[in-house]
């Protein structure tokens, strides 16, 4: 994927290039908001990780505001010491897709990331979701392994299709709880791995491949093949 | 010189002295708020008392007049009759029979041939200056020599004659100079009242504002804990005393908050940050092994995380404090919202031994934000689960009573004690038993600041034992 990241503290900006960039992806770089228009506006991206403060006149919500009106429907995810609640509900106003508070854990930034360009590809309206030989289906809310029905509580058939909906990627606690349960905040308590957990006895236990998989220090990952 | 004093303490800072513009002399007077009430009420009282006077005067004097008109008119049209019935003669006798009946009273009468000489009456001529017929003249008049004032009317008789008749209203004259007298006496009296209320009116005037003067001027000088007293009278002052000392309640609370946040900052996040350091510099300085080095950096990085999330949760307080999230209040109903924390916690207390039993009432209408109740309340229900011991029951109930929505957490932990309850609400207050646990200190303060928001509270009760922790929010609808 290419990835445009427009942020001007170097350490932090060189981190994230670095860090995509192994996790291979393609970046440019900018330090400022008018570099930084220039490369969204002329080139074409997969995906755009903007700081809000940026020097050179055009801050970032001014920059996405300019990118919108020119009709550019790039993924744009903040990237922002600015963490109140105003500061957000203004990024995603602005037109940005997801926000992300600094200090930020890197692989919290590329599940975010990854998850963002996932969704601007099939936005088509799927009615079943297949991974592996786990089957959902959204019409009758059924889910299927093989030949065995699971039987899921409301919430839990959220969860899972949260995680087939994303399938191949990282997903991280936060982003479970933001998408499974709109909660914006972290709670104390361990709430999201007992209820991952929970799910996976239901669709893992009985059977010989294991699809859903605890990714170390970032999160949870549904997928088919072995990791 | 006391005045001005107070008059400028709301300018009392020396640039402000030295920008005010000079005022010519005589304005400093009226610049006194005081002095300005005191005039103002001394010229109602005066104005109001001299109202009063003069409709005192006008309606004695001028009802005696009327009585005195009606009566002559009266006596005129008697006579007059009896004219028309028995001619002269008969008005004549009547005039005598009146004189004698009546003896020395107020009556007047006067019978004139056309040449002005007396037939009849006890005037000893016709009065000079009463030319016209039936006018009103109030004219000096001789009564068998004896002078005097008396109201008179005159009316043509055929043949020329002329009658007067009248009423000596001496009487009156005096009464009018009586009145006069009077109300000369209390116009003084007047005088002396109203200047003695302005000066009152002004020293109460200066003594309440002169309290809050000194208090306010006191608070700017750093004594925080001055406060206006009251005078118990529940007046205008009483009040606006009330509403000044909540005002200084409220900054001397968030002064309380900012010291205390210094203060904690200082201390408890300068204790990670010092751990984290010395781990990194212990791993710099002796590390022999690339996995060691790992081990300590990532240690370190717990250990940033960790202050970076109290530092969110202190900011976080801080944001709902100041009261901006206001703006974004709605009517939300809590029932589906505790249910879908009911749903999110129990598998947690499951998985801990723990059961989670729910009694939610619905709907729960609270004007309030969702975001900040679902924080608050998770955050209540993580310290059940973080003290409760194994296989004890945490109760969630919700319920709306006389239109407050009461949200109560209730474990069977070791609890809070007595006297520490109010102070577990601060912030980075940790319990005896909260010591040896994770956690920041600032839960039970989020939830506090999440229900003052609300215009709510937030009560730490016993459980017996345990705590019971209730959430209350003025319900909407």
């Amino acid at each position: 994927m290419r990835i445009l990241v427009v942020e001007d503290d170097k350490d932090v900006a060189s981190f994230v290039v670095k860090g995509l960039r192994e996790a291979g992806h393609t970046v440019e770089h900018a330090d400022n908001g008018r570099d930084g228009l220039f490369l969204a506006a002329s080139e074409n991206f997969d995906a755009i990780i903007l700081d809000r403060m940026l020097p050179g006149g055009i801050d970032g919500l001014r920059l996405l505001e300019t990118l919108r009106g020119q009709d550019n429907a790039t993924p744009v995810l903040f990237l922002s010491a600015l963490g109140q609640v105003d500061d957000r509900v203004k990024g995603l106003k602005a037109g940005g897709d997801d926000y992300l508070t600094k200090p930020f854990a890197f692989a919290e930034l590329l599940a975010r990331v990854e998850a963002l360009t996932r969704r601007g590809k099939n936005d088509g309206p799927a009615t079943r979701l297949l991974v592996g030989d786990l089957e959902m289906d959204l019409l009758s809310r059924t889910v299927r392994r093989g030949q065995h029905k699971i039987d899921l509580q409301p919430r839990e058939f959220r969860l899972l299709e949260y995680l087939m909906r994303h399938a191949g990627q990282v997903v991280t606690r936060t982003m479970l709880l933001e998408g499974v349960w709109d909660y914006h905040f972290d709670p104390q308590t361990n709430v999201i791995d007992v209820h991952v957990s929970r799910l996976r006895q239901k669709i893992d236990k009985p059977f010989e491949l294991p699809l859903l998989h605890t990714v170390r220090n970032a999160g949870y990952m549904l997928r088919a093949e072995e990791v | 010189m006391n005045k001005l004093k107070f008059l400028s303490f709301g300018l009392s800072r020396p640039p402000a002295k030295a920008r005010r513009p000079a005022r010519r002399y005589p304005w400093l007077l009226i610049r006194s708020a005081g002095i300005r009430f005191a005039l103002v009420y001394a010229v109602v009282f005066g104005l109001s008392a001299f109202l009063l006077a003069i409709s005192l005067w006008y309606s004695t004097l001028g009802l005696l007049q009327r009585q005195v008109e009606s009566a002559v008119r009266t006596d005129i049209a008697a006579l007059l009759e009896h004219e028309t019935i028995g001619g002269l003669p008969s008005v004549i006798s009547a005039i005598r029979g009146r004189l004698a009946d009546a003896g020395g009273s107020d009556g007047i009468y006067l019978l004139a041939d056309p040449s002005g000489n007396r037939i009849a009456g006890n005037l000893d001529r016709w009065p000079v200056g009463l030319n016209n017929d039936e006018v009103w003249y109030q004219l000096p008049v001789s009564r068998n020599g004896e002078s005097s004032i008396a109201l008179l009317r005159a009316e043509n008789l055929p043949d020329g004659v002329r009658l007067l008749v009248g009423r000596d209203v001496r009487a009156r004259a005096q009464l009018s100079m009586v009145l006069q007298k009077g109300l000369i006496w209390a116009a003084c009296l007047m005088v002396v009242l109203g200047v003695l209320g302005a000066l009152l009116i002004r020293s109460l005037f200066r003594r309440m504002i002169g309290n809050i003067a000194t208090t306010t001027r006191a608070i700017a000088r750093g004594d925080l804990a001055r406060r206006v007293p009251l005078t118990g009278l529940g007046d205008e002052f009483d009040e606006l005393a009330v509403i000044i000392n909540d005002m200084l309640e409220r900054i001397s609370r968030l002064m309380d908050g900012v010291r205390q946040v210094s203060n904690a900052i200082a201390h408890d996040l300068r204790t990670p940050i010092t751990r984290a350091r010395t781990r990194l510099e212990d791993a710099a300085r002796y590390a022999r092994e690339p996995a060691e080095m790992e081990q300590a950096i990532e240690r370190a990085m717990l250990d940033l995380d960790g202050i970076v999330a109290v530092f969110e949760a202190l900011l976080r307080i801080a944001e709902i404090e100041a009261g901006s999230r206001r703006a974004a209040f709605a009517v939300i109903d809590l029932a589906p919202l505790l249910r879908d924390m009911d749903e999110l916690y129990s598998a947690v207390a499951e998985e801990r031994g723990l059961c989670l039993q729910t009694v939610i009432q619905a709907p729960l209408p609270v004007l309030g934000d969702r975001e900040l109740v679902q924080q608050a309340v998770a955050n209540l229900l993580d310290n059940a689960l973080k003290f409760s011991p194994p296989s004890t029951v945490i109760l969630l109930t919700a319920r709306l009573e006389e239109s407050v929505v009461e949200i109560s957490v209730a474990d069977r932990g070791s609890g809070i004690a007595e006297q520490d309850r109010d102070r577990a609400m601060e912030r980075f207050f940790r319990g005896e038993a909260a010591r040896n646990t994770s956690g920041s200190g600032l839960g039970l303060a989020l939830v506090v600041a999440v229900a003052q928001l609300h215009n709510g509270t937030l009560q730490l009760m016993d459980n017996h034992p345990g705590l019971r922790a209730v959430l209350c929010i003025p319900a909407r609808g």
